[in-house]
């Protein structure tokens, strides 16, 4: 069974990941990193991609000739999806495991939170007899 | 290279994969190792044997090219002076195995026991299976399964060096551990046939058909074990399930359930197939589940109409099977039943004892059933209800919206 892990960031987090010192930043990068090489060691992952910064985000509508409408990103969205995993698991326990240790990354002292990982089943399930 | 040349290539292929990968591990004794070393003697032959016409004697050739690569892969190896003198001690020790047929047969089914080990998890059983026995490439895996390649053949790899690691013999299991491994190898052609029985998801040109690769493996274990009547009830009830696979789904993908499709576009050479497997299984009085999964597939596929469906049959089917196997999804299938014959409020009440059942708890297939009998009742929006509650906690796609538009039906009726 295919999930989908969603993690969100609060609307100036990519500022924010920005002035973190060096070591941190490379801890950060450096623990997604060996994250994404474990999953394709044990054979789960499917896909995963980091999003870039949500200022450069665009809302986008067909306008009435079909060409389209853009729009900035609207002010009162508070957090964004900086990235995500699609992994193949044989449990939803083991998709819940692997989205806590997302969650683990590596943050400097003074950051005072812990990010949520948002766990979505992917319709990829078998069939059954109606 | 015209395509009947190519095509009866891949199937002598595919045939022959587990028989040689069965004479290299005996040779060499390295699951693994032997594994990889056939897959490549098999992507040879695919290319070379339509090119320059079969050899004289394809499972030699086979054996041939891949204990070759064997070798080549030994004398690279870091750690092969060891492995040199463990393999020469082998070589000696080991007679060259006779080709004949039953020695190769039992290959096939060692091979199946030893992917099929309880110690692996489903889905490594699962890729193992289509791997070393059907003779599938990782590639043609992963695509089955949407999945990237690097990550199929890392799971391959993986259930590899823990049967390597298991030191699981190389060998037909004992008496009695035979029945628990051959539910076990039953389970997981179940499981393979029922992933491919309608595509989730991707583009069906791209899928390799799963349905017919388990039907093939199936075939073939029924072969090597043609007195076993609950491979032969298997075997039965693919037949008799992928026979309607043509009238499931419409020109969109959406879903038609039985009593809705065109009986026109059933396989009847498949449906006669079934019929006779599980008419000749189960007179042998070991009655399993399996045979009558196939027989209630059975009685739905002798209907010319759904109205001519011997619902008591069915009824009665299920109520055996029930007892044979704990199972709240047979209840569920028996309460469809136990409507179409006493009415559907015998089969809400039959529901309601399911509520408590904690192994159904959030499971769609309730909220379905419950729709449906509601809906018979003339209880439209209780059904509209637990129809969009099925349609909530499905995880398959078109069975969500085939489970939106039922609830967006009832609503709209005058």
């Amino acid at each position: 069974m295919k999930y989908m892990l969603m993690m969100n960031c609060p609307r100036n987090g990519y500022d924010t990941f920005g002035s973190w010192p060096q070591k941190d930043i490379q801890a950060h990068i450096g623990f997604m990193g060996e994250l994404n090489k474990s999953l394709k060691e044990s054979g789960q992952f499917v896909a995963a991609e980091g999003l870039a910064d949500p200022k450069q985000a665009k809302l986008v509508r067909a306008g009435k000739d079909g060409q389209p409408v853009t729009d900035g990103v609207f002010p009162e969205s508070k957090e964004f999806l900086a990235g995500f995993w699609i992994v193949d698991v044989d449990s939803p326990e083991q998709a819940y495991a692997l989205a806590a240790r997302v969650t683990t990354a590596p943050v400097p002292k003074d950051v005072g939170f812990q990010m949520w990982v948002e766990v979505r089943q992917v319709m990829s399930g078998p069939p059954t007899d109606l | 290279m015209s395509q009947a040349i190519h095509d009866a290539t891949e199937h002598l292929i595919r045939e022959l994969a587990p028989q040689v990968l069965g004479s290299v591990i005996r040779r060499y004794r390295d699951f693994p190792a032997a594994e990889d070393a056939v897959q490549e003697a098999l992507i040879a032959a695919s290319i070379e044997w339509p090119r320059d016409g079969l050899p004289v004697n394809p499972r030699g050739w086979l054996i041939q090219v891949a204990s070759r690569r064997m070798i080549d892969q030994l004398r690279s190896d870091i750690a092969r002076r060891n492995r040199e003198t463990a393999v020469a001690a082998e070589t000696e020790q080991v007679a060259m195995p006779a080709y004949g047929d039953a020695a190769c047969q039992d290959d096939t089914l060692i091979l199946l026991f030893m992917c099929c080990h309880p110690a692996l998890s489903q889905s490594s059983a699962i890729a193992l299976t289509l791997r070393a026995v059907g003779g599938l490439t990782t590639a043609e895996i992963a695509s089955a399964f949407l999945v990237p390649e690097a990550t199929m053949a890392q799971r391959i790899s993986r259930a590899k060096q823990s049967i390597g690691t298991s030191g699981v013999p190389f060998g037909l299991p004992t008496d009695l551990e035979r029945a628990e491994r051959l539910r076990a190898v039953l389970h997981v052609l179940y499981l393979i046939f029922n992933e491919g029985y309608t595509s989730s998801g991707g583009s069906q040109l791209q899928r390799t058909d799963l349905s017919t690769e388990a039907i093939r493996l199936t075939r073939a274990l029924h072969q090597l074990l043609a007195r076993d009547p609950e491979v032969a009830g298997l075997l039965a009830l693919m037949l008799l399930t992928d026979a309607r696979r043509d009238a499931r789904s419409g020109p969109a993908g959406e879903l038609i359930p039985l009593p809705q499709q065109d009986r026109g576009k059933w396989n009847r050479a498949q449906i006669a197939e079934g019929i006779a497997l599980v008419s000749q299984a189960l007179p042998q009085g070991a009655v399993g589940p399996y045979q009558l999964q196939a027989a209630i597939a059975a009685v739905h596929d002798e209907a010319a109409r759904a109205d001519d469906t011997d619902w008591p049959q069915i009824l009665a089917l299920y109520s055996v099977l029930e007892r044979l196997s704990d199972n709240p999804l047979i209840t569920l299938n028996r309460a469809i039943a136990v409507a179409m014959v006493h009415g559907p409020d015998a089969g809400l009440k039959l529901l309601h004892a399911l509520d408590s059942d904690e192994r159904l708890a959030g499971n769609h297939r309730l909220d379905a059933t419950r729709a449906h009998l509601l809906e018979m009742a003339g209880d439209h929006p209780a059904a509209i209800e637990h129809y969009r509650t099925a349609a909530a906690r499905t995880t398959n796609l078109a069975e969500r919206n085939y489970l939106i538009t039922q609830a967006a039906r009832l609503r709209e009726l005058p």
